[in-house]
């Protein structure tokens, strides 16, 4: 066992682990931050998806041990502390991005590190940057409408769905 | 997973002795490694992380004009820091998915040679040399075989020195579940001549295809090699295709890489 820090949104975070403990095993395990979801555990669905110095990683393939020091940033820190949900999140409700709801948050991360990089994404944009990020229920038109929206774009190009009022 | 210990080394010394213990194993990107040790199909006493040797990540020129990278950095920091060789950068865009490419290493992929990954077609269609804590190794040499390499035990890949050409392109027809190469082509034009390398369809891993490389080398054109073709023997025949369709996919993949070389 060895003792790690790092910085978790925005707050110092500190632990005990082993040498094969994940930075997904930490952050739900240790720091109890259970929005971050382990869907498959072979880095295929993207439901772990988390930032790490601000680039989006799969946090169930990279050890906590790699994480020291870093600057951490989960599903949690989403949302304003009052709990109004940022503008990724309001979208993906208002369009209905999401059914389960249990690969969203890693939608989510990854859709906040595609804005980053790029502000107005095209659909196939979209499409080919959520490539590792896995939704069995949406179908994911209402996904790639909600990020759409977020983007500030026009989403009436998107076949299907439910859309905003 | 087995219960191991990380070691964290801030230099290429300091990582080569942590290595020197038994069953000691590097760990790079660990985009592979992981999900492997997840298996249980490795067992090591200790990783040793690379992760943190900042002397071995960055883009670089040197006095030859040669893209220096080193062995630690990402596959996103290769598509936007080696824009200068537009096959290289494009093949390093379409690794895996952004997640992985945000962690997974030049290095890590080169030093685990999987048959159908992308970065050995780069490395051996540009004649690339493998630097490592100890030697060079020229590209022709490096790749022996399915997940085997010159890299001797306990040796780290530093660094990989391209030459850059004047034209190049990488296709792949990727095999939607992993993301891997089904079939890669990857093809670069010097003044002296034209590399072909293919990733993903050889039994023996990556290979040249020397044949194409010498009727581009007469004319640059997806055109002069529309009537080449490679045998089935000796491909990957499984689940996701057979020796005949990979095959065919070399010479496809061949000549789309050619037509759309920047």
């Amino acid at each position: 066992m060895s003792e790690v820090s790092m910085t978790v949104n925005g707050r110092p975070a500190r632990g005990r682990i082993e040498g094969r403990t994940l930075l997904v095993q930490f952050l739900r395990e240790t720091l109890g931050l259970t929005g971050t979801h382990v869907g498959c555990d072979t880095s295929q669905c993207g439901a772990c998806v988390v930032h790490v110095n601000g680039l989006a990683i799969k946090s169930c393939t990279m050890f906590a041990a790699e994480a020291e020091g870093a600057t951490v940033d989960t599903i949690e820190g989403q949302a304003a502390p009052d709990g109004t949900l940022n503008i990724i999140q309001q979208a993906f409700q208002d369009y209905h991005g999401l059914q389960c709801g249990f690969c969203t948050p890693g939608m989510v991360m990854s859709t906040a590190a595609l804005l980053k990089e790029n502000p107005k994404p095209t659909e196939q944009e979209i499409r080919s940057y959520l490539k590792g990020n896995i939704c069995r229920c949406t179908g994911y038109h209402n996904i790639v409408k909600a990020i759409l929206a977020a983007s500030g774009q026009d989403v009436t190009g998107i076949p299907g769905g439910i859309a905003a009022e | 997973m087995y219960s191991f210990e990380i070691e964290r080394p801030a230099t290429v010394e300091e990582a080569v002795k942590a290595l020197r213990i038994e069953e000691a194993m590097p760990l790079a990107g660990g985009q592979t490694l992981i999900p492997t040790l997840k298996q249980r199909l490795a067992m090591p006493s200790v990783l040793v992380s690379l992760s943190g040797i900042s002397a071995i990540r960055g883009i670089c020129t040197d006095d030859a004009g040669r893209l220096c990278i080193g062995a630690g950095t990402t596959h996103a920091e290769i598509r936007d820091g080696a824009s200068g060789f537009a096959g290289l950068s494009e093949m390093a865009a379409n690794v895996g998915d952004p997640a992985v490419r945000n962690r997974g290493t030049i290095g890590g992929s080169l030093a685990n040679n999987d048959p159908s990954a992308c970065y050995p077609a780069a490395v051996l269609g540009s004649g690339a040399t493998v630097m490592t804590d100890r030697r060079e190794i020229a590209a022709d040499d490096f790749f022996q075989g399915m997940f085997d390499t010159a890299l001797e035990e306990n040796e780290i890949i530093t660094e990989v020195r391209f030459p850059v050409p004047s034209k190049s392109g990488y296709s792949k027809f990727e095999q939607p579940a992993s993301r891997f190469a089904l079939v890669g082509a990857f093809v670069a034009k010097f003044t002296d001549g034209v590399r072909v390398a293919i990733t993903g369809a050889s039994e023996s891993g990556v290979f040249r295809w020397r044949e194409a490389e010498e009727a581009l080398a007469a004319n640059f054109d997806a055109a002069s090699i529309k009537n080449l073709s490679v045998p089935a023997e000796g491909m990957i025949g499984d689940l996701h295709g057979t020796p005949e369709y990979r095959a065919h996919l070399v010479a496809v993949m061949t000549r789309r890489a050619v037509r759309d070389a920047k």
